[in-house]
């Protein structure tokens, strides 16, 4: 029972960090209707931005704040120079543009650090709080505890906030939000900076665990589309929620289904995609979308 | 009634006036074409031959994501799976069952299209981007499964085998052999898929990459065509996989990992989507880009096909084969 509950408690760290990168996905597809295939590798560009500072001798939490500034006017640049010329354009060419910027940022970030794999320090100690027979990782709950804290800021920020309100009514109507005087242009550069952010979030928190390198993010972003999947790709709290319960099924499979082992963990996710698309397309807090011609 | 039919008429009112206009210059083109693959392997060196086929095996996968890509309007990043899968089908009855060769290219082609056509369903009756995520997730999970069955599949070592020798008849070396071989199958399924779009299937298509409310309120049963268009791209990127067991003759897992499936998506954008000559630039591309730009740094090959889709997808949206097809229409419109 003990090695149940400390399978699921790793679960939920992972999946914290699958929540935190989804709900990047799932902020871009609400204001543009976007997926954003490179979310993953922006993340990770943004992972080793926050090494360089570390590497320069920067304290580690201030190095993360200035990654943090540093990808969100990375997002809203690539939003203004990238994504705005095919505004509106048919969703495969967004799909395809998104990609070539997945392909450039990965090789980009190959060239400037080369690709060799390193070290990436981890902010919580190594240590473990033990209760009952379970040992919690610090870093597993200093994990749990930056995306809590990050999905409490975001929600404050949309419920609070005059700029929040006008981000939700962009994603809800953009031409109505418009003609109540919301630079719609801005609101979007803006949901760029901030799923750019959220994303750099999920990448430093998975790179002490996963090792730093161009590719890191490949096999996460898979988890992030399988929560955003599950959750309803219009949902932040379905990301969250899919994001936990993707980490954990994860873990257990790979823990307790002996065919699958840790080899083949990656087709959980897999499962869990085309599983939701059989049963509930719109996933579980999604809207299901009536289309009119 | 008229009104209606505008997404599959446009296409067809279209076709007889660039026919008759193009089809002389097009011919002589395609003839060119024709005699100069059939006597370039007698002029070049075995290694050039060798670099040719390539381009043509490629072309063959290219040519099937554009069916999918740019004539129906779906997109796939995982027919570096399907490409996979054709090759390991080829390569293990090569090895385990010793099956005369000729005879693993029908196999690999029903064992991609049933997997197509499988994963066509659940994907396909939804929105193009789930599409995009299911099959890319595909090729990624292909990789480890390969390894998994070592028995079968030879793990992470793959799979060693014989190049076939070309008939005595023939009087041929290895590689010319193996370059005709190849040539056949792209020659062959290019003509297969241009009957297909010349034809009411090829219609039905056009029409659902052009606006899907108004193929299905014409008739046209968008789950069943989408389905059947993944499958028979699926098919051709599997064919592609089992000429390329013949050529290199050998397989291993990490030879098809998920930079191959977006190569072959970066190939049919730069070559041109939905194009005749789309596919034979795109396969050049997918096979002498990264050899030639890897001197320059690891790198390079990605930045320049990162940058190219971008770019192509902002100026030139049909690629290389549409810029040569833009400058002669612009060309006729000046004429008239």
């Amino acid at each position: 029972m003990a090695d149940f509950i400390q399978q699921l408690v790793e679960g939920l760290g992972s999946g914290a960090i699958y929540a935190s990168l989804a709900l990047a996905l799932v902020l871009i597809y609400q204001f543009t209707g976007i997926v954003n295939f490179a979310q993953g590798e922006l993340a990770m560009f943004s992972t080793f931005i926050a090494w360089s500072f570390v590497q320069a001798g920067v304290p580690f939490w201030l190095a993360l704040i200035l990654t943090l500034a540093v990808s969100f006017l990375g997002g809203m640049a690539i939003e203004r120079i990238v994504i705005r010329p095919v505004e509106g354009a048919p969703e495969l060419t967004l799909v395809i543009v998104t990609l070539g910027l997945f392909i450039l940022v990965n090789a980009a970030a190959g060239w400037i650090w080369s690709f060799l794999i390193k070290d990436f320090p981890s902010p919580f100690p190594e240590s473990a709080l033990h209760l009952g027979g379970v040992s919690l990782n610090y870093s597993t709950l200093g994990v749990l505890g930056v995306v809590a804290a990050v999905m409490g800021v975001l929600y404050a920020l949309f419920r609070f906030t005059k700029i929040g309100l006008a981000m939700r009514a962009v994603a809800s109507n953009p031409a109505s939000a418009r003609l109540s005087g919301v630079r719609v242009g801005r609101v979007l550069a803006l949901g760029w900076g901030l799923a750019a952010t959220v994303g750099a979030v999920s990448g430093v928190l998975v790179a002490p665990v996963l090792f730093l390198e161009p590719n890191m993010m490949g096999g996460v972003l898979v988890y992030a589309f399988a929560a955003a999947t599950l959750g309803g790709f219009d949902s932040p709290l379905g990301a969250v929620v899919g994001g936990l319960v993707v980490g954990v099924a994860e873990t257990l499979a790979g823990a307790y289904v002996g065919a699958i082992g840790s080899d083949l963990k990656i087709g959980v996710p897999l499962a869990i995609i085309i599983g939701v698309l059989l049963v509930r397309p719109q996933g579980l807090f999604g809207r299901a979308a009536v289309e009119r011609a | 009634m008229n009104g209606t039919r505008t997404p599959t008429a446009a296409p067809a009112a279209r076709a007889p006036r660039t026919r008759r206009a193009v089809l002389k210059p097009q011919g002589v083109l395609l003839a060119v074409l024709l005699v100069a693959a059939c006597v370039a392997p007698f002029q070049l060196v075995p290694f050039r031959v060798f670099q040719l086929t390539m381009v043509l095996v490629y072309a063959i996968a290219v040519l099937g994501l554009d069916l999918l890509v740019g004539r129906t309007g779906q997109i796939s990043l995982g027919h570096g799976g399907f490409f996979a899968i054709g090759a390991y089908v080829a390569a293990v009855l090569l090895d385990r069952w010793d099956v005369p060769y000729p005879l693993t290219l029908p196999a690999a082609l029903a064992v991609t299209f049933v997997l197509g056509f499988a994963l066509g369903i659940p994907a396909l009756r939804l929105r193009g981007l789930y599409l995009a995520l299911v099959t890319m997730t595909i090729a990624i999970f292909l990789v480890p499964l390969l390894k998994r069955f070592e028995s079968l599949t030879g793990g992470s070592m793959g799979l060693t085998l014989t190049k076939p020798d070309a008939p005595a008849w023939t009087g041929l070396a290895q590689d010319q052999w193996l370059y005709f071989c190849v040539l056949l199958v792209t020659g062959g399924a290019t003509l297969a898929v241009a009957g297909l779009l010349r034809s009411r299937v090829g219609r039905a298509l056009a029409a659902i990459r052009d606006n899907e409310a108004a193929a299905e309120v014409m008739g046209v049963r968008l789950s069943r065509y989408k389905t059947l268009a993944f499958a028979w791209s699926a098919m051709l990127a599997g064919a592609a996989g089992c000429v390329n067991t013949w050529v290199i003759a050998f397989v291993s897992p990490d030879s098809f990992t998920s930079t191959l499936s977006i190569m072959l998506l970066a190939g049919i954008v730069v070559g041109g989507l939905g194009s005749l000559y789309g596919p034979l630039l795109g396969g050049a591309f997918v096979f002498f880009m990264p050899t030639m730009s890897q001197g320059i740094n690891q790198a390079a090959p990605g930045v320049i096909s990162g940058l190219l889709i971008i770019v192509i997808m902002y100026v030139a949206p049909t690629g290389l084969a549409g810029l040569a097809g833009r400058a002669s229409a612009a060309r006729l419109a000046r004429k008239k």
